[in-house]
């Protein structure tokens, strides 16, 4: 089938940006990813994005289409029902090139509210124990790839830049919810903070947006209500 | 230089130490391949039934058709349960037994007492297990603060005579390059698939580092030996684990489609009688082209290009299925349209895995030559590295061991290094090659295309130096390869651009992909007999007394190599037929 594409361009030399069209002919099974790579292969070697996996799992191509934040990999052109393809980047962050782009504020952001196992008790000789249940309160964050589609679709974080953003919560609630862990004094500041949870209003649009789909707006709500209790 | 799972866990061995630590990357580490592993990581722990470390000691060692170094493959086993705990220590989610235990299932050739049965051996986190490894390691190392330059492009050693002094990197995001000096370093890259066109293996595996290293004067060893996963997702080379066949997933031909959903055996019950469809990865490739072969493919063509198999798992059930293998169901829903519960997934083997590469000893040390002369201040560990752990074939799980316990291993050798080693001075311009390379390619008028060399290179790889090989078909990708690096000098790119230029890299780990390709195809036209993954139709018996032996393949001048071979460590499993 044939497909237009529009692909967002911004060159960092000039300072400029534009759409460019092309007209491709495609299998409607091809991932968008594809279509991209084709278009550079065959038409624009300059067009810059990030790709790597091509399967969904490391993240780095997460990008607007159709107006919705998506994996370029993980989208099937069929999926899109539509013939008009529309790629940009994901909003709120600085643009580097095209749809490049600086993704270190994210990571930094995410840095901040500890990411990392803080033990409630020093480890044992064998392993630490950890109940069939209880690992299961966390399973679903522990599937976040940090590719950036939720924060990044966030009303919230598009109109305040220094909020902490849904990433950074799923990542919180993977450690805070860890039997295992005893480190929540040192998050709960960040979190319980005007920047932090409470700037969530529930818009569901991160949970849309996630590809791993995990139940975002479900996991802020279980910090708030932790919060709340353990303030 | 990597952030991976060996790259990070030798980062944070570092970091332990207080030394200052620079982890170079040309992806953010959580983008790395490690990302990707599904299945588990193996390690006797013996959590759901007995299990020893002399068993996955012994399974490893005939895996690898006996060309593993039993003295590496014992350390590997040994460490093996220490590296797990620790790793759960580090936060690592584990799916647990009932009584709170790390879980652990079953995987394509690990027994119990040497060969009897299947054992579950493979400790994992549902079907994430390598994601879950590489976060977890990224966290601690953020946790100890070890600084990261992420898409920094390593490019280029620093070579001082004998001894390594660093490396020269491309950064991405501005097209400058950078010099970084070091006492140790550490090449940690991962490997070469997309050498081939249908592949398990992101985009960026591009085998860089053995390339850099090839470059300059090191040799490679065993590169003659490259994994085919029977199970890739039609056409795609997307990767279904070999935990669907731990759970219980068969393989099927057209003449076994009656039985879907059945649960009875396939064609793999007549093959390997005991393990069936857990039979290591280099038998069951085979298995499956030999369906194909004869007809028995579900399309019935006979072409192994376009035909395909099935792997049904709609006997194991929706929890099952959902439960312990929701991420690869998640894959087939989406890119094939099938519902794993109810239908069968279209497969057919994919390229995946490098056990051939940088030659190190147990220490991570990368060697100069077959006599185990070692390069001061520099290592390798994980995929682009040969221990040889893996020998001619390796056991789904041990890679993902083998990154943590070498990286680890790795990491305290360095540490030792460094209390004992100088800071050299850095003699000449050491840019100046890749100063040179990227000009070129940007502005020397260069009318050869990436987009035309790069699938001609991976077809002819596929086809030539595949499964199955002989003289003929690898004489053939040799000579395709040594064409394909004639044109590749007069590459160019059409972007000119400092910023972000991911054409000039794609040009770049091209250069890279086609030294690997020539490294196997000349390595495996070399070795005349059949092992492990290396299957020579023109030699179909293992021949030990003539190939008992590791092959490094040297760089002589462009187009010719030369050849030099190092013993097998065998210390407790002579060699015997290998029937599972
Ligand atoms: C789909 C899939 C499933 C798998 N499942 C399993 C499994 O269940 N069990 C198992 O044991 N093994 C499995 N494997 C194999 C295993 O995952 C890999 O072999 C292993 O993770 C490799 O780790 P690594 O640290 O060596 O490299 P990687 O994790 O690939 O890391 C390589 C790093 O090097 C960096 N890099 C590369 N080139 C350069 C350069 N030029 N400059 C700077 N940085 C560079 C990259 O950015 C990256 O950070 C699987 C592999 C695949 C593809
Ligand atoms: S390329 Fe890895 S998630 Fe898309």
């Amino acid at each position: 089938m044939q497909v237009t594409v529009e692909i967002f361009r911004y060159d960092p030399d000039t300072d400029k940006s534009r759409f460019d069209t092309f007209v491709k002919e495609v299998d409607p099974k091809d991932r968008v990813l594809d279509v991209m790579m084709a278009i550079k292969d065959e038409d624009d070697g300059t067009i810059a994005f990030r790709k790597s996996c091509a399967h969904g799992v490391c993240g780095s191509d997460a990008m607007e289409i159709n107006g919705l934040n998506r994996l370029a990999c993980q989208v099937l052109v069929q999926d899109l029902k539509s013939k008009r393809i529309r790629i940009q980047p994901i909003r709120g962050m600085k643009v580097l090139r095209d749809l490049v782009v600086d993704m270190e504020p994210f990571f930094a952001g995410l840095e901040s509210v500890k990411p990392f196992l803080i033990p409630k008790e020093p480890a044992p000789a064998a392993e630490r124990y950890q109940s069939i249940a209880d690992r299961a309160i966390f399973d679903d964050t522990t599937k976040c790839i940090m590719c950036g589609s939720c924060t990044t679709s966030c009303p919230s974080f598009w109109t305040n830049g220094a909020y902490v953003g849904p990433a950074a919560f799923v990542k919180a609630h993977r450690f805070i919810f860890d039997s295992r862990d005893g480190g929540n004094e040192f998050r709960l500041g960040i979190l319980d903070d005007k920047d932090g949870l409470w700037r969530c209003h529930s818009i569901f649009n991160c949970t849309d947006a996630c590809p791993r789909e995990i139940h975002i707006t479900k996991a802020i709500g279980d910090l708030k209500r932790y919060t709340v209790v353990h303030r | 230089m990597g952030a991976g799972g060996a790259g990070l866990r030798c980062a944070l061995e570092l970091s332990q130490h207080n030394y200052s630590v620079a982890v170079l990357s040309k992806l953010f580490p959580v983008r790395s391949h490690t990302g990707a592993a599904q299945g588990g990581v193996g390690a006797a722990l013996g959590n759901e039934e007995p299990d020893s470390p002399e068993w996955h000691f012994f399974d490893t060692v005939k895996g690898s058709d006996y060309l593993g170094d039993q003295d590496a493959i014992e350390i590997m086993c040994e460490d093996a349960v220490e590296a797990i705990l620790e790793l759960e220590h580090f936060g690592l989610p584990f799916s647990r037994t009932p009584d709170g235990k790390i879980a652990q299932r079953p995987f394509g050739g690990h027994t119990k007492n040497f060969g009897e049965a299947p054992v579950k051996r493979a400790c994992y986190a549902a079907d994430r297990t390598g994601h879950m490894i590489l976060h977890t390691l990224f966290e601690q190392c953020v946790k100890n603060e070890v600084r990261f330059f992420n898409e920094f492009y390593v490019l280029d050693l620093i070579m001082d005579g004998d001894i390594c002094q660093g490396v020269v990197a491309y950064d991405l995001a501005t097209g400058d390059i950078h010099v970084f000096q070091a006492k140790a370093t550490m090449l940690a890259t991962g490997g070469h698939g997309r050498a081939f066109s249908v592949t398990s293996n992101a985009h960026t595996y591009t085998g860089d580092g053995m390339a850099i290293c090839f470059r300059r004067g090191i040799p490679m060893e065993d590169m003659e030996f490259v994994q085919f996963h029977p199970t890739g997702m039609r056409k795609l080379g997307i990767l279904i684990s070999e935990a669907a066949r731990g759970e219980g997933g068969i393989l099927r031909n057209r003449e076994d489609i009656e039985n879907i959903g059945s649960g009875k055996d396939g064609f793999m019950g007549a093959i390997a009688p005991t393990v069936k469809d857990l039979a290591p990865r280099d038998v069951i490739a085979r298995a499956m082209y030999n369906e194909i072969v004869e007809g028995r493919g579900i399309e019935g063509s006979g072409d192994t290009g376009s035909d395909y198999l099935y792997l049904d798992l709609v006997h194991l059930g929706a929890e099952i299925v959902n439960e312990r293998l929701p991420d690869i169901s998640h894959f087939a829903r989406t890119y094939l349209a099938v519902e794993p519960i109810k239908e069968p997934i279209p497969v057919q083997p994919t390229t995946h895995y490098a056990m051939g590469g940088i030659p190190t000893d147990i220490e991570g040390r990368v060697l100069w030559d077959a006599k185990n002369k070692v390069v001061p201040g520099l290592y390798a560990a994980g995929e682009v590295a040969c221990v040889s752990v893996h020998g001619a074939n390796r056991l789904g799980t041990n890679s993902l061991l083998d990154i943590v316990v070498f990286g680890r291993r790795g990491g305290k050798d360095m540490v030792r290094y460094l209390g004992e080693a100088e800071f050299g001075r850095i003699k000449g311009e050491p840019d100046e090659f890749l100063r040179g390379e990227i000009d070129r390619l940007q502005n020397g008028g260069g009318t050869e295309k990436v987009v035309d060399l790069r699938p001609e290179m991976q077809n002819v790889m596929m086809v030539n130096s595949g499964v199955f090989r002989s003289k003929d078909s690898l004489t053939k990708a040799r000579d395709t390869i040594l064409e394909l690096r004639q044109r590749y000098q007069k590459v160019g790119v059409q972007d000119k651009s400092a910023y972000f230029n991911t054409e000039l890299v794609e040009a770049i780990e091209l250069g890279f992909l086609l030294d690997s390709a020539w490294m196997i195809a000349e390595s495996a036209l070399h070795r005349t007999e059949s092992r492990g993954a290396h299957s020579r139709e023109d030699y179909p018996e293992r021949d030990d007394e003539k190939w008992l032996k590791h092959t490094f393949i040297h760089y002589e001048a462009d187009g010719k190599v030369k050849f030099a071979y190092k013993p097998v460590t065998i210390t407790k499993f002579q060699p015997k037929p290998r029937v599972y």
